[in-house]
């Protein structure tokens, strides 16, 4: 009994120690909030037991001990969306067996979900994280299917069960076409009505049931609530797509969307938000023929609610980049952050706890060198769920270990 | 004979053989488009030899540069005034799949990788460029002027890439830089022995890529001396002599062996890397440059030392096992020796036309490891240094007098995501302008398509 009361103090002491360490008074940012609020110049944020607590100017410095930092007007971030990839699904792509993003068996299962495949142990949360970018979405992809799988919102913060927001259901239509989905977009449109009709009135024996029984009750729960990603390029197919969404009453989001600039104006009418890589400006297929740089400044001047992805995977920390460009395309700057930030917390229901700074919300917060978009800009300070993160990740040792010249003993013998 | 004996004689013999490597076939029919005399003034302009001049001048008539700094312009030049503009050499981009892999990336369309055997040397990347891919605009759109097309990995001796101009022509001939040298696309590790394993064939392992290039090593030696002792018989006036077969595979190799043609080298390991440099000597050719060389930051000193380029990434990675390694500084620790080159590669429809992004990527990466690397400098990996990959630094890649006039005019300092070449000049010709619709081409493919839909 005395050994627990010894253990049991001990673990108060170390649990109280944290708290008041990460009591983190950040002075004199120039605070992008992605609320009504705006960007607020020379502007303090106070965060305390993993909230943000105060935002203003000339804040007191709390009793208990807390980390000061001086971002001398350095801009200050919610942090920022790493996009739909595989963090914590896929480590290697090429080596299968560390790679669970997909999914083989010939069949339909828009069942299949990835989330009990991730590992937070990943060497890629570390790498991602401290560029910057404190939540993602994780994709699946079932081949050969027009139902890729289900993912969710994940907070990069190493937890084991990070997950916020609901599930997402993945659905694949364009030129993707394989045996599966009858080698042709009219027999996708097809099969996913059938699917729609076996969700809702389970089939007969005699009927060629498309899906599982799970299946069947997959799709109906979105099809109740819920959000389903269209990953769909061509204007016609985006159009189809939102046909099929108002008449199934889902709540759909296209992903991809190169040709999404011709048919803005329904978007922003169907309010249906799109997530693409504003990179996309060559015809890669017969669904990117009208592909263009200015893509995302065109559906945001069109009122289209917009999230960028595409970076993939490894290198997710490209995000920001690629909506730099789309600024230098035209898209405006708090647009281009917003894309980052607040629009994909809020087209997927996290907005309580990603995607700005406001009172009493968890602090995802991120301090950057210079303008967030910039390439030369780096992620100075990284705040998850109100802790700064250890900026180190197995790309940092590595360079650590080589960075020292002529070493006497082989660079095994340096461990950063 | 001893090897090095006939190492030495190679160059001599070599030269003897009717046609020996023959770079000069299928040539080039590109001419520079028309010009007029231009002065840019009042520019920052990096030069591509490690220097920055400000608010300098740069003249180029007949396609040549005249003078860098100041100097005296001739009566009626075009006078464009650049202030608060940057000026850089034309881009190059030393790997590249554009044509070979062209846009829209069908089946049809692939024509990059002839993975029917391991050791391809014989199959030119030239014979597959599509010179329609709307892929050339959008590169030329980055300020690339020049670019090396490249065969795919999948074998270990993948056949001859070629040099172009980034210029619109009906035929590749009207694009190949004129006597520019061509180069040998090899290929360590993963991807051959994942190829040719799968089929039960050699290369099935690491030794076994070694094995088969060595092999063919030895085949080329014979060919070599098969020509020579041919050669020698005819200079001793014998009649009725049969030349030996002409073979396409070991002309290429030969011609790497005597230094005609720059091996380009797929390898990722910093092992296999010095594994490669030590069959270099052991059948006495130069690797030229390494390419995607995820590891070349653990080996700079050596990489540096045997006069080796490194193409890398800014940051791509991971995607396979040898791939694994990878970290953002890795071009500027390269960069660090006395006597590197390294150089800001794409092997990317996308990555070509933003290179200026990913060197600013690099050289921030760089400079936050205190590296300290200046724009002057990190210019370099996408301009001289890629010109000395190509065995084209005489005539381009810097800015300086005599020189090609491949010129880019930036908006602004080129390090930088809002950063855009704002005009672009190959040989002198403005064959680009952000400005003017009338000067962005556009390829047949492009052209007519989604008609009525334009905004």
């Amino acid at each position: 009994m005395k050994l627990l009361c010894i253990l049991l103090l001990a673990l108060t002491f170390t649990f109280g120690a944290t708290a008041q360490a990460q009591n983190i008074l950040i002075r004199a940012a120039t605070v992008h909030t992605m609320t009504k609020s705006g960007t607020l110049e020379d502007t303090d944020v106070l965060v305390s037991a993993g909230k943000i607590r105060k935002i203003g100017k000339n804040i007191k410095t709390p009793p208990h001990a807390a980390s000061i930092i001086d971002a001398k007007g350095k801009q200050l971030t919610p942090g920022f969306f790493a996009g739909i990839n595989s963090l914590g699904i896929s480590e290697v792509p090429a080596v299968g067996e560390s790679n669970d993003s997909s999914l083989s068996l010939a069949e339909m299962r828009p069942e299949f979900d990835v989330v009990p495949a991730y590992n937070p142990n990943s060497s890629l949360l570390p790498i991602t994280r401290i560029e910057g970018y404190t939540f993602s979405l994780l994709g699946a992809d079932a081949k050969g299917s027009i139902f890729s799988g289900q993912g969710r919102m994940v907070v990069l913060d190493g937890g084991y069960e990070s997950f916020i927001g609901s599930s997402v259901l993945f659905i694949n239509v364009g030129r993707d076409t394989s045996v599966l989905t009858g080698s042709s977009r009219a027999g996708q449109w097809m099969l996913l009505n059938q699917a729609v009709q076996e969700a809702e009135v389970p089939p007969s024996a005699a009927d060629s049931a498309l899906l599982t029984r799970t299946g069947r009750s997959t799709l109906a729960r979105y099809m109740d609530s819920g959000t389903v990603v269209f990953d769909v390029d061509r204007a016609s197919d985006i159009l189809e797509t939102l046909r099929f969404a108002d008449r199934h009453g889902l709540k759909a989001v296209i992903s991809g969307g190169a040709e999404a600039w011709m048919v803005a104006e329904q978007l922003a009418a169907a309010k249906v938000p799109v997530m693409l890589d504003p990179l996309s400006n060559l015809p890669g297929n017969f669904d990117l023929l009208g592909a263009r740089l200015d893509n995302a400044a065109i559906l945001e001047a069109a009122g289209v609610t917009l999230a960028v992805s595409g970076a993939g995977t490894h290198n997710a920390r490209k995000q920001r980049q690629m909506a730099g460009n789309a600024v230098s395309y035209g898209l405006p700057h708090a647009a281009g952050i917003a894309a980052l930030t607040s629009n994909p917390a809020r087209i997927f229901g996290i907005e309580d706890q990603q995607g700005s700074i406001r009172r009493n919300k968890p602090a995802n917060l991120v301090v950057w060198s210079g303008d967030p978009l910039e390439v030369t800009s780096v992620a100075e300070i990284v705040i998850i769920n109100g802790e700064m993160i250890p900026m180190e990740s197995r790309q940092t040792r590595l360079r650590d270990r080589y960075l020292p010249e002529n070493p006497v003993m082989p660079r095994a013998y340096i461990k950063p | 004979m001893p090897l090095k004996v006939l190492l030495f004689l190679l160059p001599a013999l070599v030269s003897m053989q009717p046609g020996n490597t023959r770079a000069d076939t299928y040539p080039s029919t590109y001419s520079p488009l028309p010009s007029t005399p231009t002065l840019i003034t009042h520019a920052t302009i990096l030069t591509g030899t490690g220097v920055r001049m400000d608010d300098a001048s740069l003249l180029m008539a007949d396609g040549r540069i005249v003078f860098v700094g100041k100097g005296e312009a001739p009566e009626g030049v075009t006078v464009i005034d650049a202030k608060g503009r940057w000026l850089t050499p034309g881009l190059i981009d030393v790997h590249s799949h554009l044509g070979v892999y062209a846009s829209p990336r069908v089946k049809a369309h692939s024509d990059g990788n002839e993975m029917t055997d391991p050791t391809t040397a014989n199959v030119w990347a030239e014979h597959s460029v599509w010179p329609q891919d709307p892929g050339f605009s959008r590169a030329l759109a980055g300020g690339i002027t020049t670019l090396q097309v490249l065969p795919g990995s999948g074998n270990l001796m993948g056949g001859r890439g070629v040099t172009l101009k980034n210029v619109y022509s009906l035929s590749y001939q009207g694009m190949k830089f004129p006597n520019a040298p061509h180069g040998l696309k090899m290929a360590c590790g993963e991807n051959p022995k994942r190829v040719y394993g799968e089929r039960k064939r050699l290369p099935s392992t690491r030794m076994g890529n070694m094995a088969a290039y060595r092999a063919q090593w030895i085949n080329a030696l014979k060919y070599i001396f098969d020509w020579a002792a041919y050669n020698d018989k005819v200079a001793s006036g014998k009649d009725g002599i049969k030349p030996p077969k002409r073979d396409l595979k070991l002309e290429t190799l030969a011609g790497v062996l005597n230094g005609e043609i720059i091996v380009h080298m797929h390898c990722y390991r910093a092992d296999e890397m010095l594994t490669i440099l030590d069959m270099a000597d052991e059948f006495g050719y130069k690797v030229g440059t390494f390419h995607h060389g995820v590891e070349a930051y653990k080996i700079a000193d050596k990489l540096a030392e045997s006069g080796v380029c490194g193409a890398l990434w800014a940051d791509w990675w991971g995607f396979k096992m040898e791939a694994y390694d990878g970290i953002q500084e890795n071009i500027a620790l390269l960069d660090r020796p006395p006597g590197s080159c390294a150089i800001v590669h794409s092997d990317s429809s996308e990555g070509i036309q933003r290179l200026n992004q990913e060197a600013a990527k690099a050289m921030t990466r760089g400079n936050r490891a205190g590296l300290a690397i200046t724009p002057e400098r990190a210019i370099r990996w996408l301009t001289s240094n890629a010109a000395k990959s190509l065995g084209i630094l005489d005539e381009t890649g810097t800015l300086e007098e005599t020189k090609m006039a491949d010129v880019v005019i930036w908006n602004g300092n080129p390090f930088s995501v809002y950063a855009k070449a704002d005009q672009v000049f190959i040989d002198g010709a403005l064959v680009y302008d952000l400005d003017d619709p009338t000067l962005q081409p556009v390829s047949d493919f492009e052209l007519g398509q989604l008609t009525g839909t334009e905004q």
